[in-house]
């Protein structure tokens, strides 16, 4: 997709990246008083179906007992797909070496 | 996008799950069939459920002054085709609901219906569009990954508004309100993961160029400078 190997696209999208979230961070609202900023937006909508009096039928099986142990589980999700990413792309880049070098070797 | 446990009444928890069946086991065979014909496959298909699975862990701030995660499930759909996301898609869904409860089990259904099938499919079809426009790759995978990521949300306002009509305004008020709340918080983080896809696909061009090109993702021309 990108014409030559240039470090700098990369760079100006990881670039864009950031900026989108500092933008989203700085120019967010202040929360009303006594609520968190930066709520997910699915407790949001949860909160806004118990207002309407909806009652859940059903309750999760198991709960983590506390958000610290939450956020380990969400780490341990992203830290899981993370790591899966990594092998798959470093395999793909390193199957492309080999075959570069094959190539070049071929033509000697 | 993810509807809470026990929050949807059970008859639409069933109605959403009976829709969703189809499209996972179609996309489990799918997956098998991809897995075989080539190493390569593997490693594409193992990429792009990773992707999904770390993105749909990381919660981000948006201009709302909400959280929300992205989905990352474009990227798959462009890979293989949307089917495979539908079973990749509810792995991630069901470690949610299993390990974290985040989402649920009975909602399981309409999560899956959102994230795993009607996002991929959007997403397939903008990048399908887009290809048939002289528009350079990057363009299309910018619009499908964002798109995938807030159509899912869309979905999702649509899913809770069924549910759950306004008492004054009825099934257009609880969409807005809905929409209001997800739809809007999520177009930066759509943008942002629309970049982010092309970033990914780039790295794929380097690495993966006949493979992409075998996939069709890609054609001749623009795998021919690589």
């Amino acid at each position: 997709m990108f014409k030559r190997k240039d470090w700098l696209i990369g760079l100006g999208l990881v670039a864009i990246i950031v900026v989108i979230f500092v933008f989203s961070f700085s120019m967010a609202p202040e929360p009303a008083d006594g609520e968190e900023s930066f709520g997910g937006t699915d407790s949001a909508v949860t909160a806004i179906l118990e207002e309407q009096g909806v009652e859940p039928w059903f309750s999760p099986i198991f709960e983590p007992g506390s958000g610290e142990i939450e956020s380990g589980l969400f780490a341990l999700q992203a830290g899981l797909g993370g790591a899966i990413l990594g092998f798959a792309l470093g395999q793909l880049r390193g199957r492309a070496a080999a075959r570069k070098e094959l190539a070049t070797a071929d033509s000697d | 996008m993810h509807i809470a446990e026990g929050f949807l009444p059970p008859i639409q928890c069933a109605v959403w799950f009976a829709a969703s069946a189809p499209f996972v086991i179609h996309g489990a065979r799918a997956v098998i069939a991809k897995a075989k014909e080539s190493p390569e496959n593997k490693l594409l298909l193992a990429a792009a459920g990773a992707f999904t699975f770390v993105l749909s862990a990381i919660k981000l701030p948006s201009v709302t002054g909400s959280s929300s995660h992205p989905t990352g499930t474009g990227a798959g759909a462009i890979l293989f085709g949307p089917p495979v996301m539908a079973f990749l898609g509810t792995i991630v869904l069901l470690f949610q609901a299993l390990l974290l409860a985040h989402g649920g089990l009975t909602t399981l259904g309409a999560n899956v219906f959102s994230m795993a099938i009607a996002g991929p499919w959007a997403g397939y079809g903008i990048w399908k569009l887009i290809r048939r426009t002289s528009a350079p790759a990057w363009v299309g995978v910018f619009f499908a990954m964002a798109v995938a990521d807030l159509v899912t949300y869309c979905v999702t306002s649509v899913q809770l508004a069924i549910a759950f009509p306004d008492a004054a305004s009825g099934f257009a008020g609880a969409l807005t309100k809905f929409l209001t709340v997800f739809a809007v918080t999520q177009i930066p983080l759509a943008v942002a993961e629309g970049v982010l896809g092309v970033l990914l696909f780039g790295f794929f061009t380097r690495v993966a160029a006949p493979e992409l090109l075998r996939l069709g993702v890609l054609k001749e021309k623009e795998v021919a400078h690589v």
